[in-house]
């Protein structure tokens, strides 16, 4: 078990490693930092002064080397477009994304599972065969329609809520959150539904789709023909046996919403990494997008680690792969 | 709140499960299929009852209708079940659902696919017993260590924290066989419990199913395709072909003396039934489809013995020496046995 955990965790260790390099040869490539840093009336004896400064005449090997040093210190330079710290501008934005994609997320859970489960086991029922038509909807049409006709409704017409903007954020430190104020917590309204509505379609289908599956195998059968209710069959044996694709889509689902919630924040003004990485896209701000990959990476590679204990943690069977005890026994 | 279980007052005269006349159709968008057609058989009290036959002859199905677990769109159109003297095939879900597992306990063929996969042993069978018996967990732990010992699972306490993986398929089989016992059911509906399993332990699951009626007075509808394993262990057997038994009786005589050209066919074809003089039969042909059956007689086409009356008319199921046969030539039969 220890033997599994540790492998996993030195996987994701290499895995990160490539990922380092990856953004290291872009910011060595992706034009001349030097050229990008100095403006034209700078001298030769200025550029090559920046160049040391920059440690640019180093081999490439001590580079990188050091480029990973300052990466494990959350150091990624300084912006070009103002300036400032990457790293400060990343941790300004990313509680806004986070909280709006984990609020998403856990909507998306908490309402797709049960929906999912109902569909499954009443195949006939009318609120089933509707529920399914409209995740059909919610699959097929883009976030961001969905967005500009919630604001359209309930900004424009209504005025119920907040159209842009975060409202009032509290700080705990370097994070942020708006949850803990009323305008926090309306203005995330529209923008977590809106990026929500795709991913509660998308767990209901897979759940529906997953619980057929499962309660026509011999075990479930088995455990009707021995008299126990239909509550335990379908939500002790089935679901339980249908969480491995779940738990897998829904940490895929959060790395991608983090790392392409950009139109969504587009649409709601949503002060989020989607819309920093936009703006260093169109400044060519090299060290932004660098650490903006990185950090990407870092979330898809934790979420997957994570995917993977949680399976570990359900399946007993992938406990023992590996591990050596048990076996069987005649 | 869930419906009593039969009251255990009844008086124990008579079979604990007698299926009279029982029809079972699947309707279907080209017409009525009719898998079942009128199979009437009793099992008593520590008997166990063979059903064997080809591959769609509808022993499953007989076994399905009993647990009340047809898939739908099957479903019974005619006939009753009764147990211990109870009609349960018009019996409201809710009913059903409190007989299955304490009155009728079932074991289905794959053992390494009937036992779910994330839940150790343990809690599948304490969940089980705390389902039919009014225990607290770890009274329920005790009943379930007992039923391990019970089915020949050796450092039962210690199993029951397993899970199934950790078993081989021998021993998985005994614990779907503990599952089943649960319950104390009356009845056992076996479905090719050994199918799936290496002929050694095959030997070992058929004594166990013996044993276990004979000492608990278990009723056992063995369902299985294979003689050998009804030559073993049942008492009677039941032969189906296309939906009907036709031929039932003492499993000694059935195998001794066959009645039914069908059932001579399907004894002959295995090596170790027959004895030397005689020589291995094979039935050529297969089992008609639901939807052309032949008329009169299912058999005739693959029937040495059929003539004008066979095509035509459907024999009937009658007395025959010790059992029950249907076939309009039993007389020529008796002369092959004779000769
Ligand atoms: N869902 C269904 N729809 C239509 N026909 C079915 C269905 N299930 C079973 N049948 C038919 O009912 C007949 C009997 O099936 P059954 O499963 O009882 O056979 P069996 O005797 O158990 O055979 P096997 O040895 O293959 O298990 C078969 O001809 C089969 O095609
Ligand atoms: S009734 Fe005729 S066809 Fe059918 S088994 Fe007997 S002899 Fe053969
Ligand atoms: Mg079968």
């Amino acid at each position: 078990m220890l033997a599994i955990i540790v492998k996993r965790i030195g996987n994701a260790a290499l895995v990160m490693l490539v990922v380092a390099f990856i953004a290291f040869m872009i910011f060595q490539f992706l034009g001349d930092p030097v050229q990008l840093m100095l403006n034209s009336q700078a001298t030769q004896g200025d550029r090559d002064a920046l160049r040391i400064r920059l440690g640019l005449d180093q081999p490439v090997i001590m580079q990188f080397f050091t480029f990973v040093v300052r990466a494990l210190h959350g150091d990624f330079g300084v912006s070009f477009r103002n300036q400032r710290e990457v790293m400060s501008l990343i941790a300004e934005r990313f509680p806004a994304t986070f909280e709006l994609v984990m609020v998403s997320t856990v909507l998306a859970l908490l309402i797709g599972i049960p929906l999912g489960v109902f569909a499954a086991i009443n195949p006939k029922n009318l609120a089933a065969r509707m529920a399914r038509m409209v995740s059909m909807i919610g699959i097929s049409v883009p976030a961001f329609v969905i967005g500009i006709v919630l604001i359209l409704i309930f900004s424009v017409q209504l005025g119920w809520l907040p159209a842009f903007g975060r409202g009032e954020v509290v700080q705990f430190g370097t994070w942020s959150t708006g949850l803990l104020t009323p305008s926090g917590r309306l203005a995330l309204i529209m923008p977590s539904i809106s990026l929500a509505l795709f991913q509660i379609s998308f767990v209901m289908r897979l759940v529906t789709a997953e619980m057929l599956e499962v309660l026509r195998t011999d075990y479930i059968k088995f455990a009707r023909a021995r008299g126990l209710p239909d509550r335990s069959v379908h939500f002790r044996h089935a679901l339980k046996n249908c969480m491995m694709p779940v738990v897998t889509m829904t940490g895929m689902m959060i790395g991608d919403l983090i790392a392409f919630a950009l139109v969504t924040e587009t649409v709601f003004q949503w002060p989020g990494m989607g819309l920093l990485f936009v703006q260093a896209v169109m400044f060519i701000d090299i060290p932004v997008m660098a650490a903006y990959l990185m950090i990407v990476s870092v979330i898809f590679i934790t979420l997957n680690t994570i995917v993977d204990f949680v399976y570990l943690a359900v399946d007993p069977r992938l406990r023992q792969a590996g591990s050596g005890g048990g076996g069987h026994v005649r | 709140m869930r419906a009593a279980p039969l009251p255990n007052d009844r008086p124990d005269t008579g079979p604990v499960l007698d299926i009279r006349d029982l029809v079972v159709e699947f309707p279907t968008r080209r017409g009525v299929l009719t898998a079942i057609r009128g199979v009437s058989v009793t099992v008593e009290r520590g008997e166990i009852l063979g059903i064997v036959g080809e591959s769609g002859a509808g022993k499953s199905l007989t076994g399905a209708a009993v647990i009340g677990l047809l898939e739908p769109p099957g479903r019974i159109a005619g006939g009753e079940i009764r147990i211990r003297g109870r009609r349960i095939d018009n019996l409201p879900k809710r009913d059903m659902m409190a007989l299955r597992g304490s009155t009728i306990g079932a074991i289905f063929q794959d053992p390494l696919t009937s036992l779910n996969p994330l839940l150790t042993v343990g809690d599948q069978l304490i969940e089980t017993i705390r389902c039919h018996l009014p225990l607290s967990r770890a009274e329920a732990a005790m009943r379930a260590i007992d039923l391990l010992n019970e089915v020949g699972i050796p450092s039962a306490e210690l199993r029951l924290q397993q899970y199934p993986h950790q078993f081989s398929g021998g021993m998985r089989q005994r614990v779907v066989i503990a599952l089943a016992l649960a319950g104390e059911p009356d009845l056992v509906v076996a479905d090719e419990p050994t199918t799936a399993l290496d002929v050694s332990i095959q030997a070992q699951i058929t004594a166990l199913l013996k044993r276990i009626c004979r000492d608990r007075g278990t009723a056992v509808m063995l369902v299985t395709h294979d003689m050998g394993v009804i030559a073993e262990t049942a008492d009677r057997v039941a032969v189906m072909y296309a939906g009907r038994i036709v031929e039932i009786g003492p499993v000694d005589d059935i195998i001794r003396r066959p009645q039914h050209p069908y059932t001579r066919g399907l004894i002959g074809s295995i090596p170790s039934l027959v004895t030397s003089h005689e020589r291995l039969v094979q039935i050529d042909g297969a089992m008609p489809r639901l939807n052309s059956m032949p008329a009169g007689c299912a058999f005739h086409p693959r029937c040495v013995l059929a003539d004008t009356r066979c095509r035509s008319t459907l024999p009937p199921l009658l007395t025959n020496g010790s059992g029950l046969a249907a076939c309009w030539n039993l007389a020529a039969g008796n002369a092959v046995e004779a000769a």
